[in-house]
Order: structure tokens, then C-alpha cells, then sequence
């Protein structure tokens, strides 16, 4: 612990400001010496630096006083009911939600459907690349929530992970074969984008916290694993997306 | 604001999901309600302020440096249609570095690592997990890098990577599989995707041949590979030193 005491209400923007330094470090370090060159608009970089450490800082905080406790105390809540078909809905409806919010997801979407209409792989107008951008989201927003009810059935019933991620694998190398060229790298990238900051707490505690409360459930071999199932699903169903839009 | 609003659209439907399933289904009092409604205010806040931040300085500069570190200006390239790989040793040393940093900053990895610090019982270390996932983007990074300059196809290299992860799975302490194969996708959040995205494109967008949509996707697919096999080999290492301290002669000739 730290000899100087911190006000509480500090302390978050320290440690954001602590994790977000090597970034800073790295981007200054490169950009003076490497490329030799000023920072650009640095006042521009400074505010956007401090606007990020604020709402890293009050995101955390709000997803440690909101989200994770909710999401541990409602898997809890199903586990004692007992109903697996509410259960699911609820995976589902967690799986689908948190994703087509996911800012991540909103950023790459929104650069695919640009790269695409540049491409000419869609009509470079306005309403047409919003239209493939939320389809996008759609897409991985429905493999995500079916994952997770995936995932939930195997924290049931005991399943091993490897056999479903292996299988998973083995589906993605099968879909490569057909999927068009052009989407193979958007449904890569959009397997690792779909599970982040607002998900990954959430999907963890409802893991973790269905794991506990299920007996003969280990928490360390069955409660993680939900994400690994969510960032595995997106790939195939954003191949298949793409064999069917291009 | 735009972004404000938009940040609204996109937490509703995660509160309206928990709490219509609290409400109608569980019917069960929120244990510290106050402080949960309080909590996903923070979230709503904060992600505004956070998307603004990122666009204000974190993708434009990402843009920028990846544009000028893979200008063959500034490489000494002298025919662009003949380039070496080797050329490009400032792009994976900017690859590294920032795969590293940004996973270090990944509040989505941390949270991850606290969880499985307490469900282990302190024997994952968080910082341990963070090192050897953030190790692993990096790692990944570069090689993915090094892909979009060389234009190898991308699934030979991720068909690859998923044998390895097989291979590894059957060695590996059990206890770790599944947080392994978790840290897969936890790596790659709000911090590292925007910058990520950023280099692949714009490293895509300078070599010629390169066509943006083939090659400039597929980096942040590198950056959850490896952190599988990174934080898998980390669990086998552990073992293994632990296993030697049994045996204080071994111990002694590989200190460190």
C-alpha cells in the first residue's frame, strides 16, 4: 500500500493514468525520435488524453459498482431458480446486447464499410454503407449472444472447452475455404473486437458466478471460457455474412 | 454531442436486458440498487468521454504514425516495388511497443486477471497474466505485421497458430485452458483496437500490392492468437520451475 494517502476519489484516475502511460510513452518516444517529427495538434492529443483517463476511470469504476456485482448476483439468482430456459434467454439477450453496444465493434464496422464502398464491393453512398456497418454488428452481435448461450450450456453441464473450441477452429478452416477474399480479414479481427470493455466483465462474473453456484462446477475450469466461445462465433458468422452481401 | 448520444443508445439496452430479467423474471431486490443505477451512470459517462478521447487523440495519431513509419520516405526505400522485408524494422519495433503498451492499459485484461487471481487463489498472479498476454499482442503484432509486408495469406498463418493452440492444450495444466484461451479474446478492447486497426490499414494502404481489405484486417486476429499461446506457455513454465524446486542442484545451475 501506498505511504501518502490518496483521496478515493483520486485514486482510479492514477491507476488510469498509470496504464494509459506506456501508450503515451510509446507514441512520444516514436513520433520525437524515430520519425523525428513534432507531436501534432498537440492540445488536440492533450484534452483527448485527459478525456480518455476520466472515462476510463469512471467506466471501470461504474462497471465494478454496477455491472459485476449485477452480473455475479443475477447468476447466482438463475442458478437458485433452477430454470435453464430463462437462463439461456438470458445469455442470449446478454450475449446479443453488450455487443451491438460495443464501441470497438462500432469503429471497425464503420471502417469496413468504408474500405468496402472504396473497394467497390458496395455502393458507395451513405445509406449503404451504414446499412453494411449495422448488418455487421447484427452479425457478430447474434454469434456473440449465441456463444454465450453455448458457453452457458457447457458451464451446465460440464463440457471440457478445448472440444468446443477445437471444433470451432475446425469450422473457421472449413468456412476460409468458401468465404470471398475480402471479408476473411474483417471476420479475423471482428472475433477478437466483439468481446470488450462493457462485455468482458460481464460474461466473466456470469461465468464465474454460475460456475460457483452449480455444484461439482470448478470456477477456474468452467467459468472462464465464455469469451474464448464469444470471440470464436463472430469469424464464422461474419464469413458467412460475407458469402452472402459480396 | 454526438457521441454522448449515441453512448446512451448503446448501455440502454444492456440496462434495459439486466433489469427487465431482475425485475420480471427474478423478481428479486437489487442488493444496493443506489449504488448499481449510480454505477451504470459511471459507465454511461465515462464511455462518452472515452470514445471522445479516442477520437480527439488516439485513432488520428495511430493513423498518422502508421502512415509516416511505413512511408518508404522515411525507410530509405528507394524503389517502392522492390522492397525487403528487413525494411520494415521500424514498423515491428512500433508494433511491438504499442501491442505491449496498449494491452497493459486493457481495463477489459485487467478485470480478467483480478477475477483469476481470486477464483485461483492468488496462485495467477495479476501481473503475471498481464505480462505474458501483453506479450503475446506484441509478439503477435509483429508478426502480423511482417505478414502484410511480406503478403502471405492470413489464415495459413492463424490455421497455423490454432495447431499450435492444439498442441498446447494437451500439455498445458488444465487449470489454465480455459483462462488461456479467455485471454484470447479479452486482449484486444477499446484501447488496442483502434490503434491496431489504425497500423494494419495504414501499413496496407502504403506497400504497394497490398490491397487495403485483404491485407490491412486480420492484425488484431494475431493480437488474440498469441496471447493463447503466450499465457498457456507462461502456466507450463510455472509448472515446471515449481516442479524444479524440488530438486535444489537442478535450481542452482539455471538460476536466473
Amino acid at each position: 500500500m501506498q505511504a501518502i494517502r490518496i483521496p478515493k476519489s483520486v485514486q482510479p484516475l492514477l491507476d488510469s493514468f498509470r496504464d494509459l502511460m506506456p501508450i503515451v510513452l510509446v507514441v512520444a518516444v516514436f513520433q520525437l525520435l524515430v520519425i523525428r517529427q513534432p507531436l501534432p495538434n498537440l492540445l488536440d492529443l492533450l484534452l483527448g488524453v485527459l478525456f480518455i483517463v476520466i472515462g476510463l476511470s469512471l467506466f471501470v469504476k461504474g462497471l465494478e459498482m454496477g455491472l459485476f456485482p449485477i452480473g455475479q448476483s443475477m447468476a447466482q439468482s438463475f442458478a437458485r431458480k433452477g430454470s435453464v430456459l430463462w437462463l439461456l434467454l438470458f445469455a442470449f439477450c446478454l450475449g446479443f446486447g453488450t455487443t451491438v453496444a460495443e464501441p470497438a465493434l462500432i469503429a471497425i464496422a464503420e471502417e469496413a464499410s468504408k474500405i468496402a464502398a472504396a473497394g467497390k464491393l458496395i455502393p458507395s453512398s451513405t445509406e449503404s454503407m451504414e446499412q453494411y456497418a449495422l448488418g455487421l454488428r447484427y452479425t457478430v452481435a447474434l454469434s456473440v449472444g449465441l456463444a454465450i448461450v453455448l458457453g452457458v450450456i457447457r458451464i451446465v453441464k460440464g463440457w471440457p472447452i478445448h472440444w468446443l473450441i477445437i471444433g470451432g477452429y475446425i469450422c473457421i478452416i472449413i468456412i476460409t475455404e468458401f468465404a470471398p477474399q475480402e471479408i476473411i480479414g474483417i471476420a479475423y479481427d471482428s472475433g477478437g473486437v466483439t468481446t470488450s470493455t462493457i462485455t468482458v466483465p460481464l460474461v466473466t462474473a456470469l461465468g464465474v458466478g454460475l460456475a460457483s453456484s452449480i455444484k461439482g462446477r470448478n470456477p477456474m475450469i468452467d467459468g472462464f471460457g465464455l469469451i474464448a466461445l464469444a470471440s470464436l462465433t463472430p469469424i464464422m458468422f461474419v464469413m458467412v455474412y460475407g458469402m452472402i452481401v459480396h | 454531442m454526438h457521441t454522448g448520444l449515441s453512448t446512451v443508445l448503446d448501455v440502454l439496452p444492456i440496462a434495459v436486458i439486466i433489469f427487465s430479467f431482475q425485475f420480471l423474471y427474478l423478481k428479486r431486490s437489487v442488493p444496493n440498487l443506489k449504488k448499481v443505477l449510480l454505477g451504470f451512470i459511471y459507465v454511461l459517462i465515462g464511455l462518452a468521454f472515452f470514445l471522445e478521447g479516442l477520437e480527439l487523440a488516439l485513432f488520428p495519431l495511430g493513423k498518422t504514425m502508421a502512415a509516416q513509419l511505413t512511408d518508404p520516405a522515411f525507410l530509405n526505400i528507394i524503389d517502392p516495388e522492390d522492397i525487403h522485408w528487413s525494411d520494415y524494422y521500424w514498423v515491428y519495433a512500433f508494433a511491438f511497443a504499442i501491442g505491449f503498451s496498449t494491452t497493459v492499459a486493457e481495463p477489459a485484461l485487467l478485470a480478467v486477471a483480478i477475477k483469476a487471481n481470486e477464483v485461483s487463489g492468488g496462485a495467477i498472479g495479476i501481473w503475471g497474466l498481464r505480462t505474458a498476454v501483453a506479450l503475446g499482442v506484441a509478439m503477435g503484432l509483429v508478426l502480423g505485421t511482417w505478414r502484410i509486408v511480406t503478403g502471405y495469406p492470413l489464415h495459413w498463418f492463424i490455421i497455423s497458430g490454432y495447431l499450435i493452440v492444439v498442441m498446447q492444450t494437451i500439455f498445458a495444466p488444465r487449470m489454465i485452458i480455459a483462462l488461456a484461451y479467455d485471454s484470447g479474446g479479452v486482449t484486444t478492447s477499446t484501447v488496442t483496437v483502434p490503434l491496431v486497426a489504425a497500423l494494419g490499414l495504414g501499413l496496407a494502404h502504403t506497400i504497394p500490392g497490398r490491397s487495403v481489405l485483404i491485407d490491412g484486417f486480420g492484425l488484431i486476429a494475431f493480437a488474440s492468437l498469441f496471447p493463447m499461446m503466450t499465457v498457456m506457455a507462461h502456466a507450463q513454465i510455472a509448472r515446471w520451475r515449481a516442479g524444479r524446486k524440488l530438486s535444489p542442484s537442478l535450481e542452482n545451475r539455471h538460476a536466473l
